[in-house]
């Protein structure tokens, strides 16, 4: 099993006929996702890489039944995009864009609440259950059907964990990037607990970093349900206090939100927390 | 990105709050016309005479004077334009002064005694809402009144779908103790504020201190302003007012190439694709025994442009004694990679420092091959814990 995403999903790509959205879509596909079809506005009735093209994701989910939609539109209109997904009913609604501006964000989680969409993302990788489907830029190569999930505000170091993963022999249940934005959809908590509630996870993988309080929300939850062992990792712990580093929300901004505070809190509540990012695949595997 | 003190205000006035007025001086003589002006304007007979760097506790180092007469606002603009000012917030060496801010004074006497406010506003990551702070304890370091008396810290969350609403203004006159006109000036400020900071795309809009006057109007006696970055392509007024010399002088370079950089003060140099790995990647250098001289992500089209273009950047540090480059190829080849290292590094010519390359994911055999048979100084690794014991060994 997995979570959110499997091979029972539709997914319908948003700025399917885009650089980025024609490339990915087509990776997606070759890894056996099942793609029913893209919205690009004004080019209704044309096809792109042999699935049909819509005006609205409303028409889409009607014409194809689609639940899951990915999104590679501009920072500019990202936002507008999550929302008419969740006006559709899209369930699972993955942002890649990185770029989106703070104040949209803020205005796209309120528009949420009422919504019985998830949003994952902006400004992440996607998320992936390997053998199933893959609903974003990851490397699929590099993923293996298992029983670890992984969650991340990263992209290239996600793909780091999950290769070390597999080289030690294991799997992945499914593996979500949250996004390195300072308002994300889903938090690391949301995802834990997801993991924690699916019964073909057996450990988690969680790799935090610099800025916020996600990871210790999540380690409180993980004190107070966690039945599954869970190896942490927080990327920054060099860091200077105040600069932002690549990720618009990585910033220390007190003495709460540094690496060393969070691998402190993660500790207290029972996670095992690795100094060195080469070492997450040694330490998953003494836990199974 | 960070403006200046005046260009804040200029915002803030722009959205209907109310600020002293000021003019800036690059000079002596401009500063002396600035306060004459001010004077026939405002009647005021003393002057705030401000340098205009980006770093706070300017107060501290000698950049802001209250002038009582016009040959002090010229004396103090002697003292003040092109002078290092060093603050709690600025590097050692301090930052140079190229512009100030001449002001009226505000702090005048008359019906009751001016008072001293904080308010901000900024986002809470926890909730994804932005909110109002604000504190009866203004002028004085924010963050000790936080940290000593709680209690004088007052939030407001903003529903973004309706903005900060006027019972909410109401309850910060009322925890602020203001009646009267003062308690009206009040709603009036923390709207306009609020405007402001939706209008200019704000991250950070901080007041401190917000002056009622002994005349009982609500005035922003200072301003720091931060703006979202990936709102700038519908701000172009402000984007204008960028100022580069207060940037580090490579930051500004690697931003021309998109390469995302931020220098440090370590030895260890390092490029990398991805924040969250380029963190991991100086952590695993700290581990190493070194200290990061850099953050850097050369971002997902890994090619021997952008490669040579950052090792210059890197180079530039003399401080730099090695480099740690660690790329994860998972769309993009390592093989690609590899290639475009070797032909930058020949680009560039001799580098006299010793590189640690570590290439995994797509072909990353190949690639090691391609490295391993350039001929040049450059050791190659596959996995992160070979990458650390590289430098670990590079560095002895």
């Amino acid at each position: 099993m997995s979570i959110l995403v499997n091979k029972n999903s539709r997914v319908v790509v948003q700025g399917f006929t885009g650089q980025e959205g024609s490339f990915h879509a087509a990776q997606m596909i070759d890894y056996g996702t099942c793609v029913v079809g893209g919205v690009t506005p004004g080019k209704s009735g044309q096809k792109h890489l042999d699935l049909p093209i819509f005006n609205t994701v409303e028409k889409s989910v009607k014409e194809t039944a689609a639940n899951v939609s990915v999104i590679f539109v501009p920072p500019a209109l990202a936002a507008d995009a999550i929302m008419e997904a969740a006006e559709a009913g899209i369930d699972v609604i993955v942002c890649i864009t990185e770029g989106i501006p703070v104040n949209d964000m803020v205005q796209v989680k309120a528009y949420l609440k009422n919504k019985n969409s998830r949003l994952i993302g902006p400004n992440c990788p996607g998320i992936i259950t390997p053998g199933e489907a893959k609903v974003g830029i990851m490397p699929g190569f590099i993923h293996k059907p298992g029983t670890i999930g992984v969650v991340s505000r990263s992209g290239t170091l996600t793909y780091e964990a999950v290769d070390q993963i597999t080289k030690v022999g294991l799997g992945q249940s499914t593996c979500i990037g949250i996004g390195g934005d300072p308002v994300p959809g889903t938090s690391i908590k949301d995802a834990v607990e997801l993991f924690e509630h699916d019964k073909d996870t057996e450990a988690i993988v969680l790799i935090g970093e610099i800025g916020g309080n996600m990871e210790a929300d999540a380690a409180r939850y993980i004190k107070a349900n966690g039945s599954k062992p869970v190896v942490g990792f927080i990327a920054g712990a060099t860091a200077p206090k105040g600069r932002t580093m690549g990720h618009a929300g990585a910033i220390v901004g007190s003495k709460d939100d540094t690496a060393e505070a969070k691998k402190e809190i993660l500790k207290s509540c029972g996670v095992h927390v690795v100094e060195s990012p080469a070492d997450i695949g040694a330490k998953i595997i003494t836990l199974i | 990105m960070n403006l200046h003190e005046y260009q804040a205000k200029s915002i803030l006035k722009k959205n209907g709050v109310e600020t002293p007025m000021g003019l800036t001086a690059e000079n002596p003589a401009q500063a002396m016309t600035a306060a004459k002006e001010i004077k026939d304007k405002t009647g005021s007979d003393k002057w705030a005479v401000k340098a205009q760097i980006h770093a706070g506790g300017r107060g501290k180092g000698g950049g802001v004077k209250i002038a009582k007469s016009i040959d002090e606002v010229k004396k103090y603009a002697e003292d003040i334009i092109g002078m290092q000012l060093v603050t709690p917030q600025t590097p050692p060496e301090g930052k140079k002064v190229n512009k100030i801010l001449i002001e009226q004074n505000i702090f005048y006497p008359g019906e009751s005694k001016p008072e001293e406010f904080y308010m901000s506003f900024l986002l809470n990551r926890d909730t994804g809402r932005n909110i109002c702070m604000y504190s009866p304890k203004g002028g004085v370091n924010i963050e000790e009144v936080a940290e000593e008396t709680p209690e004088y810290i007052f939030t407001e969350e903003i529903n973004p779908c309706v903005g900060l609403q006027a019972f909410q203004s109401r309850r910060i006159a009322f925890n602020l103790g203001l009646k009267g006109s003062a308690f009206k000036s009040m709603l009036q400020f923390s709207q306009a504020l609020y405007k402001a900071f939706i209008n200019a795309d704000c991250q950070l809009i901080e007041i401190n201190p917000v002056i009622k006057t002994s005349d009982n109007k609500i005035i922003a006696a200072d301003a720091k302003l931060s703006i979202d970055n990936n709102a700038l392509f519908r701000q172009p007024e402000i984007a204008e007012m960028r100022d580069i010399t207060e940037e580090d002088p490579a930051e500004v370079e690697a931003g021309k190439y998109n390469l995302n950089y931020v220098k440090l003060n370590g030895n260890v140099g390092c490029m990398v694709n991805g924040a969250g790995l380029a963190m991991a990647t100086m952590d695993i250098i700290k581990l190493s025994g070194g200290e990061p001289a850099n953050f850097l992500d050369v971002g997902g089209a890994a090619n021997a442009e952008r490669v040579e273009k950052a090792f210059r950047i890197i180079l530039k540090d003399d401080t730099v004694k090695a480099i740690l480059v660690n790329i994860f190829g998972g769309i993009v080849r390592c093989d690609r990679v590899a290639n475009g290292i070797v032909d930058a590094y020949k680009n560039i010519g001799e580098i006299k420092i010793p590189i640690v390359v570590r290439l995994q994911g797509t072909n990353a055999e190949e690639a090691k091959k391609i490295i391993d048979n350039s001929g040049l100084k450059v050791f190659s690794a596959i996995t992160l814990k070979e990458a650390a014991e590289q430098v670990k060994d590079v560095l002895k």
